[in-house]
């Protein structure tokens, strides 16, 4: 029974980081309707640049900070100058999809040139005692990535239901047109999204290197499929979606790989991955996802 | 009524004409893709040619699920591997022969393909694309789960094929002219397909599922079947593969080849017939003739040329090459003699 709950633990953990990046995933979806391919690689240049400013001698947590600004700017850049050329993306999906792989390429490579290849090893932000409760230990880092989670799933609540600012994103997101004949800037609030995307993504980069205590380029493209599960399995328009999709999605991961042995560390993928077909088709909108209704 | 007789004349030599400029094309055409083999080198027709051919044949099956009828797959990659791997163990383990992997492999990727179609009927567009983005994911882990039978990360070395004494060719060349065969019968019989009452459902399903439902298109069945298709022509593929480079391990059919086949499709241009061609020579000589100087930097610029020109030419390469044929032709033909029927025909030639 301990060993169980040691196992959620660690599997809330886990699933809280690709939480965060589905959060960032749904995002950009809701703002752009852009799925972006290119979500792990924005997180893993961004990561690169926390660990830089480390480096240099910056306190872990302002690091982060710095370069969430950082991303927030690039990821607007990104937005106005390589998405919105391409055009609407519900009009053409197929070409706003080879866009944001070929920035994936691009980034990764960016990545190794700048920095080269080798890994990384990256700090911890959050100390590495554990604590008892009810005879389950559960480590400072569990707790701190839970709790930047949770933050932020408040914070970004906070923005899109109750400012202005949110508002306009979220009429934004609904419809183009309208939003942009009652004079909201819709290119400043998709700039807006691409950047918000991009400054969650670096926190999570952050969490994701400091759980593993390594950066290489190699990892961030397995925490995107892990994402892109979290957010298909929660309903890739729904942010609590994101959150609790992700959250299950690292809590079966664990428990399938720990418990059923056939499968073991290479397959445990495959669980999640059949949790999800069978969500899907029961719910093809994933579980907080909004139905779309077809007008003929 | 006279007018419109006469607007209507003056079409007839002009389509005679463009069926003489056809076969002028495709005479040259083939005589080019016939000649490739004696003129380059070994290692060009091996490592570049060939694998051209066999991505074109899996990019032409994706093209029918992506482009005709609009289910976006980041995961034919694994159909690739599936049919690559059925040859490889048939060949190296059970001495079979070669061709007949080749059927062994259609008939498992086709049924593995109506068996991912099947969820397809429920979940649909993004959805999909990403269960999809889970096959290509999971297939290299579960090829190293069962090592002792695929060999894994080790991979697998099967027996060469060796050109018939009758043919007096290289094995390299006699492996073109093969695959050259097996490209030209899949991209006719596509070509057929698409142009047959089931293309135009396929179509149909893709522009507007509900309208092709009320006109009587059977949307589960043709949807399943296209699924099932497509993933046996990049079976297909990936058996010649393993003709063409007798080798398999699990890293060869991992995400990547999925999604450089999303992109020959694409970059060639989503729902033309020969795209997927142009599309496979792209992602297989663009690395090529990017600089060389500083190596780690040719990904930089093959991912900031294929953003480039998805800005430039949303449409892929073919769908470029009709916008300036289009703008050639109003530019060339005298205003007086331009019909205003100019426009419908571009819109029937774009359909």
């Amino acid at each position: 029974m301990e060993l169980f709950f040691d196992r959620l633990v660690v599997g809330l953990e886990q699933g809280a980081v690709y939480a965060s990046v589905a959060l960032a995933l749904v995002l950009i979806y809701r703002t752009t309707s852009v799925v972006n391919f290119a979500q792990g690689e924005l997180a893993l240049f961004s990561t690169f640049v926390t660990w830089q400013l480390f480096e240099w001698g910056l306190p872990v947590g302002l690091a982060i900070v710095v370069s969430m600004a950082l991303s927030f700017v690039g990821g607007a850049a990104i937005e106005r100058a390589i998405i919105r050329p391409v055009g609407d993306a519900s009009k053409n999906p197929l070409a706003i999809v080879i866009v944001t792989i070929g920035l994936l390429l691009a980034l990764n490579a960016l990545v190794k040139w700048i920095w080269g290849p080798e890994g990384r090893t990256f700090p911890k932000i959050f100390s590495a005692n554990t604590i008892e409760i009810g005879g389950v230990s559960i480590s400072y880092q569990a707790l701190g990535i839970l709790a930047v989670l949770a933050v932020e799933l408040v914070l970004l609540y906070l923005l899109f239901q109750k400012t202005k600012l949110g508002l306009a994103v979220r009429s934004v997101a609904s419809n183009n047109e309208s939003s942009s004949l009652v004079g909201i800037p819709v290119g400043r609030m998709l700039m807006f999204g691409w950047g918000l995307a991009a400054a969650v993504g670096a926190l999570a980069g952050a969490l994701y290197a400091s759980q593993l205590a390594v950066l290489d380029t190699t990892i961030f493209f397995q925490l995107l499929v892990y994402a892109f599960a979290a957010a298909t399995l929660g309903g890739f328009d729904s942010p609590v979606g994101a959150v609790v999709g992700g959250l299950i999605v690292g809590v079966v991961t664990v428990m399938a790989g720990g418990y059923i042995g056939w499968l073991g560390e290479d397959l445990k993928l495959l669980a999640a991955f059949l949790v999800i077909l069978v969500v899907l088709l029961v719910r093809p909108q994933g579980l907080f996802g909004k139905k779309q209704v077809e007008r003929v | 009524m006279s007018a419109a007789t006469e607007s209507r004349r003056p079409a007839l030599p002009r389509d005679r004409r463009s069926l003489v400029v056809r076969i002028v094309v495709t005479i040259v055409v083939g005589a080019i893709l016939l000649y490739i083999p004696q003129y380059f080198p070994r290692f060009r027709i091996e490592g570049q040619f060939n694998v051209i051919i066999t991505y074109a044949i899996a990019a032409l099956g994706l093209n029918l699920l992506t482009g005709f009828n609009g289910q976006i797959s980041v995961g034919h990659g694994a159909f690739f591997g599936v049919g690559a791997y059925t040859t490889a163990i048939l060949v190296a383990d059970h001495d079979w022969s070669y061709p007949a992997t080749f059927v062994a492999g259609a008939v498992l990727t086709f049924v593995l393909g109506l068996l991912v179609g099947l969820p397809a009927l429920r979940i649909r567009g993004l959805y999909l694309a990403l269960v999809t983005l889970a096959l290509a994911t999971v297939f290299p882990l579960i090829i190293t789960r069962f090592s002792d039978v695929t060999g894994g990360t080790q991979g697998k070395r099967v027996p060469r094929v060796r050109a018939p004494e009758w043919s007096g060719l290289q094995d390299d060349q006699w492996k073109y002219y093969v695959l050259l065969g097996f490209a030209v019968v899949a991209f006719v019989l596509v070509r057929n397909l698409v142009r047959s009452r089931v293309g135009r459902s396929l179509i149909a399903i893709r522009d507007n599922e509900t309208a092709a439902e009320v006109l009587g298109v059977n949307l589960s069945l043709y949807k399943v079947v296209t699924f099932g298709v497509s993933a046996m022509l990049a079976g297909v593929a990936g058996c010649l593969s393993v003709l063409n480079e007798p080798f398999v391990n699990a890293e060869k059919y991992n995400i990547n080849l999925s999604i450089t086949l999303l992109v020959a499709v694409v970059v060639g241009g989503a729902a033309t017939i020969l795209g997927p061609a142009f599309g496979a020579f792209f992602v297989v000589f663009l690395p090529e003739w990017l600089p060389k100087s500083q190596p780690e930097l040719s990904p930089v610029l093959f991912g900031g040329a294929l953003i480039l020109l998805m800005i430039v030419a949303p449409g892929g390469f073919l769908g470029l090459m009709r916008q300036l044929t289009g703008w050639a032709k109003r530019r060339l033909r005298p205003p007086s003699s331009d019909p205003p029927t100019s426009g419908t025909e571009e819109a029937l030639a774009s359909a």
